[in-house]
């Protein structure tokens, strides 16, 4: 559950401005309220999200901010008709992106290959694969509004995300390394203890 | 000035390379020339005073199954008339002379030609491909291109 999900339910009777919720959920609740991206456009659909980006409509007000370089965006958007020679040159790009990212697929060229489907000698069918896709959203070109929805749908899929693995996920040979870490480290740290003293009662 | 009037001054200058004028009321008419001496005929339609042909609109080639064709839109932007010249070439020896020298604007035209349709223009001064990828196989619209099962591990059909 998101942390804007539990304000909906209304505030714990525990003290009139206390909000419980987990270090989890206050990360993803800022994460998906600011995910900066990175545009790549390659055809018409490009000139469809300049529509979503300007005034209008306003892409900015969910957060997200158009960056020029593929190290401080959160997610990519591919909008447009992705050649193999392009191709490439994407696949880079979303390597060259830090975790977590995601990436959305815009207009059916993108999802599918569109009007290049069958005859498109020069046309991968679907960025889906080279690149994990995370929204797609339909459309030849889509409408701005189709666009924010898929904005929307990223933000919740963020917001929903486990970025801390839950320990009762944890296969127990997984746990039992945890113990025997915590265990080991225990000892060290007696053992540096025992050595300090052993110093001081030599220098004193 | 009407095509079959320039049809007339070219076939005075050029009788054996000039093969036939296609008239067409609804769209451009074109001019069958020979591909042996298309730079002289080109320079001939440029530098005649009553031609005047300072403007290379297009240079296409085309795959008509039996042979390769290249095609030369020619407008004159001071006498404002247009013609269409048109070369066949042979599919097993495709090369032409290039006309780069004739307008400048051919250069890239004809790198096109040569990428998509494999037209070798002879004389070019860098006939390399300008749209694939330069290690692309073929060119893709000739009639019987097979399309590549991967390029560089990626999968081309459906
Ligand atoms: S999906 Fe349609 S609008 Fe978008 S890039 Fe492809 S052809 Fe253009």
């Amino acid at each position: 559950m998101g942390f804007l999900d539990r304000l909906d339910k209304g505030l714990d009777p525990v003290g009139p401005d206390i909000m419980l919720g987990t270090v989890e959920d206050l990360l993803n609740w800022g994460r998906s309220k600011s995910d900066w991206y990175m545009h790549f456009g390659i055809a018409c659909c490009a000139i469809e999200f300049m529509a979503v980006n300007a005034a209008h409509f306003d892409l900015m007000r969910f957060g997200a901010i158009p960056r020029a370089s593929p190290r401080q965006a959160d997610f990519i958007i591919i909008s447009g008709t992705v050649t193999l020679k392009m191709a490439e040159r994407i696949k880079r790009l979303y390597e060259q992106m830090a975790e977590p990212k995601y990436v959305f697929s815009m207009g059916s060229c993108a999802n599918s290959g569109g009007p290049y489907w069958e005859h498109g000698y020069h046309v991968l069918k679907g960025v889906d694969r080279i690149i994990p896709v995370d929204v797609y959203v339909p459309g030849c070109p889509p409408r701005p509004e189709a666009f924010l929805e898929g904005m929307v749908q990223l933000q919740k899929k963020i917001r929903h995300q486990e970025i801390f693995r839950k320990r009762e996920k944890m296969s127990p040979e997984d746990l039992k390394a945890i113990e025997d870490r915590k265990i080991e480290m225990e000892k060290q740290y007696q053992d540096y203890l025992a050595d300090q003293k052993l110093k001081n009662q030599e220098i004193g | 000035m009407k095509s079959n009037e320039i049809f007339e001054r070219l076939i005075a200058e050029f009788p054996e390379d000039i093969i036939s004028l296609n008239e067409d009321e609804n769209s451009e008419s074109f001019i069958y020339v020979n591909p042996r001496n298309i730079v002289e005929i080109m320079l001939f339609l440029r530098d005649e005073n009553d031609l005047f042909f300072d403007y290379l609109s297009c240079l296409s080639g085309v795959d008509s199954k039996e042979n390769l064709t290249v095609v030369y839109n020619l407008y004159s932007i001071q006498l404002k008339h247009r013609i269409t010249i048109k070369a066949d070439i042979p599919k097993e020896n495709p090369s032409i002379a290039t006309v780069e020298k004739v307008w400048l604007t051919a250069d890239w035209h004809e790198r096109e030609a040569w990428d998509l349709i494999g037209i070798k223009f002879e004389g070019h001064h860098n006939l390399i491909r300008i749209l694939n990828p330069y290690d692309w196989e073929g060119h893709p619209l000739q009639k019987d291109y097979k399309t590549p099962e991967y390029y560089h591990g990626m999968r081309v059909p459906v």
